[in-house]
């Protein structure tokens, strides 16, 4: 009795999806947008996805976030890259959402928008002289030496004095200090920018500064980051003792989390290693890391006018705000700190496009558990029917690849659920309302096998010079090698 | 063995099942009392499943029940573990694991779903598991610095909490039984506060 009852509710089940097509589009080709496409494909047997991305190139920050010598993190393209060629999804690159296409027209096209286009954008101090050359945003640079497009063209000045000062103290910094610091002879055997490894290669800087407002404990650096970089050649660590000194608060918010006692004792080792060495190379490379400091204003050079000199810096103390936190207050006691070249590591921003809901405070698009709200009234929120969030565009910019796949799962559950009340049953165009459309415009899209073209490409110029791959960074060479 | 595998493909049909629509009526989600503590459920719904489980998979005991030595064609004797996962949904999942293999790739061959975005070179956290007695997670070789990275990041983190790449299966841990974390019960996505190891 059972068994036929199975195979009766299966049969069911199978014929009421094949009859109800469902029409997904998935802007962004990152983890997020990866990660939801796996999960809808998966949830739903009826379900065609198409991603796009503004970009030729798949994969989002896994190809220009990832830093060149975390070869390891990027395996993550193999599962991604299965999740792309799924017989019920296409990958539709160069397809820009907010120029090519307008969002109310994704979303008459298809049943379920989700909108993981991450943040490309950075956010601002707010303090003089920030816009003064010479000082970049993290990603700026990060996308340089990755050889996104937008910032292959970018050439960083890594040659007018040994210091780089870099803002902020979490795992973006990590990463752009190492590759500064790394020798390049390291640095050349990865799938680095070719123009990013012949400007370090020529680089003068020795000396790195990690500033950070709160102290060792509240670090936003991962363990497996730090001790990357404490293992890094002839590069030494330079702690101040006084730094290192616990309050019971400090101790407290290490009770709470193994991650920061770990990170704690990590950074304790190393003062307590780099403080027996003695200075004598003059080539020496030097991490600092810096505590209690916050940015009050970047310093003009005299010599050479509009460009960075150094950066003022006021020193910190925390305060006890409740629940365990603990935040940095000035205490009206200012140093200098000289300097060629500044990276603001203090965070990534989304960018709003028209007729989506966007919280400009937080960066974010307001949603609850992935769907976009519209209208907020008490405790009542409107959400915009069909349109969801994912990744960065959802939470801000905060965590790891791992953390997408959770995110997702939210998401997805969500359009799930709304798919069970109804809400998508009208019928959409879908895919060829898209080709349609793009037809028209004559936008020049590249599928999946287009950017196979250009993985091939790269992969085989990489061989050469012993590389990986050797990344493709113009818009016209991506362009030229998927239309081959 | 092909009861076992029949019974695992019938659970997955009817994990794929929609939601809620059959539910009701037939109770066909698969529901084990054991793990309380991961998953809400009316005891009323896991009466329903559990006798409609019963009368589905029955056959799936006699493959479930305890540590084995299976021949295999060739005459190689290769010696198995039992192993439950404890999925997302909350269903429980029972494998067969050779000794020596990790528990990332065992999921795998079983279509279990756990992620491995890294292929066990320890660079992410997605096949974070939850060993859910201490008992067996005391069998453990400790985890390395490195695990212990990866770890710190893992959404959901608890004392007992492994990446699945780095358990390998040995006889101590017949009958172990492991919970893939899910983003809809307990845990919320940011801000999650690891608890003390």
């Amino acid at each position: 009795m059972s068994r036929y009852l199975a195979r009766y509710m299966v049969s069911r089940y199978l014929s009421s999806v094949s009859s109800r097509p469902l029409h997904v589009c998935i802007v962004g080709s990152g983890p997020a947008g990866l990660y939801t496409a796996d999960k809808v494909l998966k949830a739903h047997e009826g379900a065609h996805v198409d991603i796009i991305d503004r970009l030729p190139t798949p994969f989002g920050l896994v190809r220009s976030g990832v830093a060149p010598d975390h070869p390891e993190t990027k395996i993550a393209i193999n599962q991604f890259s299965r999740v792309a060629k799924h017989e019920r999804c296409s990958f539709y690159g160069n397809v820009k959402l907010g120029s090519d296409l307008l969002l109310s027209e994704l979303r008459d096209l298809y049943h379920v928008v989700v909108l993981a286009y991450g943040a490309e954008s950075d956010k601002d101090l707010g303090i003089p002289g920030e816009s003064l050359s010479g000082i970049y945003s993290a990603r700026e640079f990060v996308w340089w030496y990755n050889g996104h497009p937008d910032y292959s063209s970018l050439k960083p000045d890594l040659k007018s004095s040994d210091t780089a000062v870099i803002l902020g103290q979490g795992n973006v910094a990590l990463d752009v200090a190492r590759i500064l610091l790394r020798p390049t002879t390291e640095l050349a055997s990865t799938d680095i920018a070719r123009h990013a490894l012949s400007v370090l290669e020529e680089s003068s800087i020795r000396k790195v500064y990690l500033i950070g407002r709160r102290g060792p404990v509240q670090a936003a650096l991962t363990a497996k980051e730090l001790r990357e970089v404490l293992g890094i050649k002839n590069l030494r660590i330079r702690i101040k003792e006084t730094d290192l000194s616990l309050t019971p608060a400090d101790e407290e918010e290490m009770k709470n989390s193994r991650a920061r006692k770990r990170i704690y004792e990590l950074l304790s080792k190393a003062a307590a290693a780099a403080a027996g060495t003695s200075e004598a190379d003059p080539d020496q490379r030097e991490l600092h890391f810096v505590f209690f400091r916050q940015p009050d204003r970047f310093l003009e050079s005299d010599e050479r006018k509009g460009h960075v000199s150094g950066v003022n810096l006021e020193k910190t103390i925390l305060e006890s705000v409740g629940s365990g936190k603990q935040i940095a207050v000035g205490t009206g006691e200012f140093e200098d700190l000289n300097c060629s070249m500044v990276l603001k590591a203090i965070g990534y921003k989304s960018v709003p496009i028209n007729g989506l809901p966007f919280d400009h405070k937080k960066g974010v698009v307001p949603n609850v558990r992935g769907r976009v709200v519209s209208q907020t009234s008490g405790d009542i929120s409107q959400t915009e029917p069909g349109l969801y969030v994912c990744g960065w565009l959802k939470r801000g910019p905060v965590g790891i690849i791992a953390t997408n796949l959770y995110c997702a799962e939210e998401t997805v559950g969500s359009i799930s659920e709304d798919i069970e009340e109804g809400v998508c049953k009208s019928s959409k165009a879908g895919s060829k309302g898209l080709m349609e459309l793009l037809e028209k415009r004559k936008v020049k899209k590249v599928e999946f096998s287009g950017w196979e073209k250009i993985d091939a490409k790269e992969k085989q110029m990489g061989i050469e010079k012993n590389k990986p791959r050797e990344k493709l960074v113009t818009w016209e060479d991506l362009l030229a090698a998927a239309a081959n | 063995m092909v009861f076992h595998r029949l019974s695992r493909l019938g659970s997955r049909i009817v994990r794929e099942l929609p939601r809620g629509i059959f539910m009701p009526v037939f109770g066909m989600r698969i529901l084990h009392r054991s793990y309380g503590q991961y998953l809400q459920s009316s005891p009323m719904l896991q009466r329903q499943t559990r006798s409609l489980k019963e009368a589905l998979f029955s056959n799936n005991r006699k493959f479930c029940t305890s540590f084995s030595t299976t021949s295999e064609k060739g005459g190689e004797e290769t010696e198995k573990i039992n192993v439950i996962f404890v999925d997302k949904d909350g269903e429980e999942i029972h494998i067969k694991v050779p000794i020596g293999m990790n528990i990332l790739e065992a999921a795998h061959e079983n279509d279990i779903e756990l992620e491995g975005a890294c292929e066990g070179s320890l660079a992410c956290s997605t096949c974070h598991v939850i060993v859910m007695d201490t008992e067996y997670y005391n069998k453990l070789e400790e985890p390395t610095d490195e695990e212990n990275d990866m770890l710190d990041l893992a959404f959901g983190l608890t004392a007992t909490s492994r990446l699945g790449c780095q358990v390998i299966a040995k006889p101590e841990l017949d009958g172990v039984r492991l919970a893939i974390p899910s983003a809809t019960r307990n845990f919320a996505v940011d801000g999650f506060v690891p608890k003390p190891h």
